[in-house]
């Protein structure tokens, strides 16, 4: 393989490994505060796209303010949502949590159908079509929008860790929950922010994704299952990890759809995401934690 | 003790005969073969969450990969019998050797890992295998899947009608039942529970954790399987749609609607998601609407499934039939 086909397999690997690392830090947040798996995850970034095309096109909203006002509008979904389904049950089994997950995804996706219908539907890129040559690979200018807002979103993160009390909290909350409430950190309100925060990077990767992929109603589980695959491979709970695990999943399906047949590349990239399992369990960057009697 | 043992185990068979009979006489009551088609998924469903019921509701282990097992069942089924012209009994020993052996081989790394890595870790193995069934197109049919899978039959008697192919559905569902109640009884069935509440403590106590671990997940894998084959057997063909992760993700979610922890959660779990999905359907497009939002509803107002509802509720009323006679002696002696 030529040089600036493998170039150009990466970067379109980085685009969506982006994605994938947007979706797995919305998981992580809400695994590190209630240990749950979200899996209506994916249906937030289907949420930010379809929405962000009824302001733009429907309502005829400027492109930017459509995208801000959908990610708004999805994070207060987050919210309800958190606010009615998960408040009530908090207290119970685990997988109860992740049943109620499942049945939020059906109706979120279904209620997408019923709304948008089943055609996929688009936005415009955010600044134009024309593509950017680099060392013989083309870029086109969405994908850098696509990185770039991943990164700032991934360092933004990071600073709210480590320089807002909430932060401070928050993190806390995900080492030991009860020592946090000992300490007088309102735990319940950190959920509420986690399902809140996941939500909005749900929808962020939905509105950068829309240009490129388009969305239809149905794609969010699929999503949903490569960010968790991400953050799983990643070290699950670990925000670096996710982001990491993402990227890397990204960068591997796009590589496998250049050396092998592009039908197995799913199975090329959960393939390795079990062999990366079966061989640390705890993911790439995830501590190896003994676990306690 | 013993005598109290034992009255509980035969109040036990007791149920289940009851459930035998009324399987067995619903398709007497509705005889079209749209009904018919529904019972025999039904119970298909039944004998697959038993299995799930056992490996997460006993043991404590997640699996989001059981439509893997189903879809290997049914196309080892459908392979034997279409390409090879064996026999629909051959099909199915042929889809329980090829199930188990890759439940078996699967289980000795995946059952290492712990909740969520486990349940990803069945996921990812499940995806695998149905890229496998589109992708394989010379072996699996690829999209368009495979036809003409036969009915079983003996001595020149064939299950091919949707009447017939239900007593065989429903001989297998009972034998499982019985199954799956004997281990729940046996040491066995008190290992795995040991190994749910601490894995630990059960080691320490002499318990071989990986052992039985692995023996319920080629299990669950298995009853996975036999599901699968009468599913081909039912249908006539076979198609990569019918395994998707919906499937996993609608089993698992049929276990935990039913109850764990119970064998007849499983039964509960099954028999009214299934009628649930076939009613709902009339309503087109809200269909899936209405079963999210029941969903949803059905785990904020029953956290312990239906079975831990209903036990719940029975537990309290004979609490309070109890209490009553207690209470007014009390105020006998009182006066």
């Amino acid at each position: 393989m030529q040089f600036d086909q493998l170039l150009q397999f990466i970067i379109s690997g980085i685009t969506s490994g982006s994605i994938y690392a947007l979706i797995a830090l919305g998981f992580t947040l809400i695994y590190n505060s209630t240990q749950v798996i979200n899996l209506a995850q994916g249906e937030f970034v289907v949420y930010g796209g379809l929405i962000a095309v009824s302001l733009y096109a429907g309502a005829g909203l400027p492109l930017f303010a459509a995208v801000l006002l959908s990610i708004i509008i999805v994070t207060l979904i987050g919210v309800v949502f958190e606010r009615l389904a998960i408040r009530p049950l908090i207290n119970h089994s685990i997988m109860t949590l992740i049943i109620v997950t499942v049945g939020a995804s059906i109706l979120f996706k279904n209620i997408a159908m019923i709304i948008w219908g089943r055609d996929p539907l688009t936005i415009p890129a955010f600044s134009g079509d024309d593509p950017i040559m680099f060392f013989g690979a083309s870029i086109i200018p969405q994908s850098i929008w696509v990185f770039g807002i991943t990164m700032v979103t991934v360092v933004l993160l990071q600073l709210f860790y480590k320089k807002t009390i909430t932060g401070k909290a928050m993190k806390a909350c995900s080492i030991n929950q009860t020592a946090a409430k000992l300490m007088g950190i309102n735990s319940s309100s950190i959920v509420l922010l986690s399902f809140a925060l996941s939500a909005a990077f749900g929808a962020i990767a939905g509105v950068l994704i829309a240009p490129i992929s388009m969305v239809s109603y149905s794609m969010g589980g699929f999503l949903g299952l490569k960010g968790f695959a991400g953050a799983v491979l990643g070290g699950l709970g670990n925000p670096i990890g996710a982001v990491v695990g993402g990227i890397l999943l990204g960068i591997l399906e796009s590589l496998s759809i250049g050396f092998i047949a592009s039908g197995y590349k799913d199975a090329v990239a959960f393939l390795i995401l079990l062999l990366v399992l079966f061989l640390r369990p705890s993911g790439i960057l995830g501590a190896r934690i003994k676990e306690k009697v | 003790m013993t005598s109290g043992r034992r009255g509980r185990l035969n109040k036990q068979w007791l149920w289940v005969g009851l459930y035998a009979l009324t399987m067995a006489i619903i398709p007497n009551v509705l005889a079209n073969n749209y009904y018919m088609k529904m019972l025999i998924v039904l119970a298909i469903n039944t004998i697959i969450v038993i299995g799930l019921n056992l490996l997460m509701g006993y043991a404590g282990q997640v699996s989001l990969g059981h439509a893997a097992f189903y879809g290997i069942g049914a196309y080892s089924s459908a392979i034997m019998t279409t390409k090879y012209g064996m026999s629909a009994w051959l099909g199915i020993v042929a889809a329980i050797l090829v199930g188990g052996l890759v439940a078996y081989l699967i289980a000795i790394p995946a059952l290492r890992l712990k909740g969520h890595y486990l349940a990803m870790a069945t996921l990812g193995f499940a995806e695998i295998v149905h890229i496998l069934f589109i992708e394989l197109r010379e072996i699996t049919g690829g999209t368009d899947g495979l036809y003409g899978v036969p009915a079983p039959s003996i001595a020149g008697f064939a299950f091919d009608t949707p009447q017939r192919l239900y007593v065989l559905v429903w001989m297998v569902l009972v034998i499982c039942l019985v199954m799956a109640l004997n281990i729940a009884k046996s040491r066995v069935g008190r290992a795995l529970r040991a190994v749910h509440g601490s894995e630990i403590a059960a080691a320490s106590m002499g318990v071989d954790t990986a052992k039985y671990k692995i023996q319920v997940f080629v299990l669950s894998g298995i009853l996975a399987c036999v599901g699968g084959s009468l599913y081909a057997s039912m249908a006539g063909y076979v198609s990569s749609e019918s395994f998707t992760l919906t499937v996993s993700i609608t089993l698992v979610t049929m276990a935990v609607c039913g109850g764990m922890g119970n064998v007849w959660g499983a039964v509960i779990g099954a028999s009214t998601l299934t009628i649930m999905q076939e009613y709902l359907k009339s309503y087109n497009d809200y269909n899936l609407v209405i079963f999210g939002a029941i969903l949803i509803l059905a785990m904020v107002f029953m956290p312990q499934g239906i079975y831990g509802a209903f036990s719940d509720l029975a537990k309290k009323l004979k609490h309070r039939l109890q209490a009553i006679p207690e209470t007014a002696g009390e105020q006998h002696a009182a006066s």
